[in-house]
Parts: C-alpha cells; structure tokens; sequence
C-alpha cells in the first residue's frame, strides 16, 4: 500500500525534530515540507486551523497536529519498534515523564531565555530544580526508556542539542556534569545515536537564532 | 485476584471528577479517599512527591498521577467495558487533541473568569467563549465529542460542567445562551448515570468557592 506521509515543520523547531526521530527510528520513508512561520502556507493554516503550528504530520491526506498526539499517533500506526512499554503502569509513568518536560523543564529553559533579572533567576532556578528530578529518574538506566530510546527520550531529547546552545547564548550553566553526572551522560548519549545525530540543526545557526531572540527580547524592555 | 483500587482526591476538582467519571463507566469499584489540600496527608505527599497533588489513582499499591494520564490507564486496564477511545488511530489521535486543548486552552481561560476583575476579565470572558465555540463547532451535531459513544474528551471536558455556575455567576454570563448545544451536550451526559454520581453538585460547588473567597 502506498503510504503518503509528510512532515510539515521549521528548520530549527524542537518540536518538529520529535516527529522526524520517530518516524526515522521506526524507518517510515516521509516528505519533508519545510514552513517559514512568518509566512505560512495555505496548507499549514489548513491542516492546523486551531493552533497554526508546526509540526503536523500528513498521513494518507490526514492532517495530525501537536507533537505529542503525534508521536502517540505514530505509536499506534506503526507497531513495530515500539516507543512505549507494553506495561500500563510503565506507559503511565512515560506519559508522565513526558508530562513533566512540558510542564516543567520546557517553560522554565524558555523562561531562561526570554526573561531577565529577577524573573530569569527564578526560571534557571525551576529548570535547575527539574533537572534534579530528571536525574533521580534516570538511576539504573541509560536512557529514559531504559536499554533503548523510547518516547520519553525523544520528549525530552531537545535537551541534548539545546541546552548547550542556551548555555553559550545566556552564559548561564544548566546541566553541569558534576551535578547532573547522569543527565550529562544520557545528552551525550542521545545525541550520538545515528539516527538522531543526523537530524540535529546546524549549531552555529542555532546560536545565530537564539542569540537574536535574547537580543530582540532585551530590546522590547 | 482481587484489585485494589484507591482514588486519593478532592471532591470539588474536575481533574478528580474524570478519573470518578472513568472509574465508574468501566464499573471499578474502589476507595475513594477525600484529601486536604490544605493538610495534605502523609499518603498523599508519599504516594505524589513530585506533584504532591491529586487525583492520585493507587492500583494494587502502584500510584498513578495527572488526571488524563489516569483515564488513559483506567482504559488500557479495564479494556473489556465502555472503551473510551475508538479503535481507529486517526481518530484517537483526534481526541487526544481535543482533550489537550481542554486541558492547554479551555482549563486556562476558565481562570481569568472568575479570579479576574474589570478590564482583565472582560478580556478572559471574551476569550472563555471563544473557545466554548471552538469546543461547540467541535462536537458538532454529534451526540458526544466521542460520536456515538461517551469518549476520552467527554471525559476532559464534562467535569468543568459542575463549575459552570461559579464561571456564570462570577463573569456574569450564561453559557447556555451563548453555547446551547455545548449545554444540551452537558444535559445528555448527565443523563448517564455514571456521571450523574461522579460530578459535584454545581451549588455546592459555587457555595465552596464564596466561602474560600470569604464571602458567605
């Protein structure tokens, strides 16, 4: 059966990069449609109507949008090398974890980066604080899905290609690797397995990014 | 082997009320623990560290957090009866969507309602509706956002129903003139016994928040 798939997404989106990891883990062949949000396509706004973001994925002319309903999506199409444990306890605590990174970690690294003086303390802090919690978590365990990646690593995986980025950006340590030793492992582990070296955005252009969102940001204050 | 099903809660959440709704519609018997958030019990804070918040579901001493996830749980596991989630992956990633613009877009613009004053709450009443609307044109003409059936959206969004009289009462406003099919929806469900016993009563409810906010 001739399967259409298409990716919509940015160069540098951290979400987008999700659904690209899944489906390159699981081997689906895709179509790349690369989006500039400052002037979306027709096709975006209608595949996306209530959010207008990327990613969305396009499967056989089926529009599916948010990034986590689409690694779960990608789950329940393709079965094999599967993300999620088969335990419903485990799946639990995986979609908590992966809870957890967009509750928490994200909102507080974001902050990190948009926000100054006290507010920008306070963000690093919650982030510092989150990471602790990451770290208890992976004891025992290489990656979050134990021998191999699963859903959670990938949830989580924008730490390992941004959280330098920011670092250099903001001058500001997140993850050091006496105080977060696993956490510091698990990024570079992560971060080497081919299927996801190969899909990291070039850094310098990253920091390029980045830096000119902080600048931006200090400027409107 | 007999389960051991307890529901660590707080009677007036509508996070709490969808793992009752769940619980109920699979038919699970089990012990409902009433919490206080204000002294919160030893179990609590032992069972959700990270959280230290409910519903908090503890299936033969294991613990599971966050309501949504629970409900996900409570479907895997008690798979045979009333399944919340159709069959279809396209379709069950459809409501896994919409119930999460329940949880980033409705739950949130409910706040400003009701905590807000003035220009601030003129503006979060106005965007309260437009996603009642959004959520409306969603469920359509269909007898609940799951079609045919009861689903895992029904399930996120019915329980705010008990809190629709603090939202009115408070944003001076009627959701029902502004969303009657939305309030037709909400009349069907509760037709439905295992929901008529889970959710809180709405004046009860209003009751509990005047006097939080001290003002019997």
């Amino acid at each position: 059966m001739g399967e259409e798939v298409k990716v919509f997404r940015t160069w540098s989106s951290p979400f987008a990069l999700r659904v690209v990891w899944a489906l390159d883990l699981k081997g689906i062949k895709y179509e790349t449609i690369y989006e500039d949000l400052s002037n979306k396509s027709p096709l975006l706004l209608q595949y996306n109507p209530i959010h207008k973001k990327v990613p969305v994925l396009l499967h056989n002319s089926k529009p599916i949008a948010e990034s986590l309903v689409i690694l779960e999506y990608i789950e329940d199409t393709w079965k094999h090398r599967p993300l999620l444990p088969q335990d419903p306890h485990q799946r639990a605590n995986a979609r908590f974890w992966i809870k957890f990174g967009e509750d928490k970690v994200f909102p507080a690294v974001r902050d990190s980066l948009l926000k100054q003086g006290k507010e920008q303390e306070e963000a690093h802090e919650a982030a510092l604080e989150s990471f602790k919690l990451l770290e208890e978590e992976l004891k025992g365990k290489k990656l979050f899905g134990g021998e191999e990646i699963g859903m959670v690593d990938i949830a989580l995986g924008w730490l390992a290609n941004l959280v330098s980025v920011l670092e250099e950006v903001l001058v500001l340590k997140f993850i050091d690797e006496h105080k977060f030793p696993l956490l510091s492992a698990w990024m570079r582990l992560f971060a080497d397995i081919p299927v996801i070296k190969q899909s990291w955005p070039p850094r310098d252009k990253l920091v390029t990014k980045y830096i000119a969102i902080r600048e931006a940001r200090l400027a409107t204050n | 082997m007999a389960d051991e099903v307890i529901l660590l809660d707080s009677w007036a959440s509508m996070f709490g009320m969808r793992v009752r709704v769940a619980l109920a519609e699979k038919g699970v018997n089990y012990e409902y623990k009433e919490q206080d958030l204000k002294n919160k019990s030893p179990l609590l804070l032992q069972m959700n560290p990270i959280h230290k918040k409910i519903p908090v579901l503890i299936h033969n001493g294991k613990p599971i957090f966050e309501s949504l996830i629970i409900v996900q749980y409570i479907d895997e596991v008690w798979h045979d009866k009333a399944p919340l989630f159709p069959s279809d992956p396209y379709q069950r990633a459809q409501a896994r969507f919409w119930a999460d613009y329940v949880d980033k877009k409705f739950n949130v613009s409910t706040r400003k309602v009701w905590t807000t004053k003035g220009e601030e709450q003129e503006a979060g009443k106005k965007e309260f509706i437009e996603v009642l609307k959004v959520l409306e044109g969603e469920l359509g003409d269909k007898p609940y956002f799951g079609g045919q059936s009861f689903g895992f959206v029904d399930v996120s969004l019915i329980t705010f129903s008990s809190w629709f009289r603090v939202y009115e009462t408070f944003g001076n406003l009627s959701i029902e003139k502004e969303c009657p099919k939305l309030i037709a929806w909400v009349k069907r469900c509760k037709e439905k016994e295992s929901l008529s016993k889970s959710l809180a009563d709405e004046n009860k409810v209003l009751e509990l928040v005047r006097k939080n906010l001290g003002m019997e």
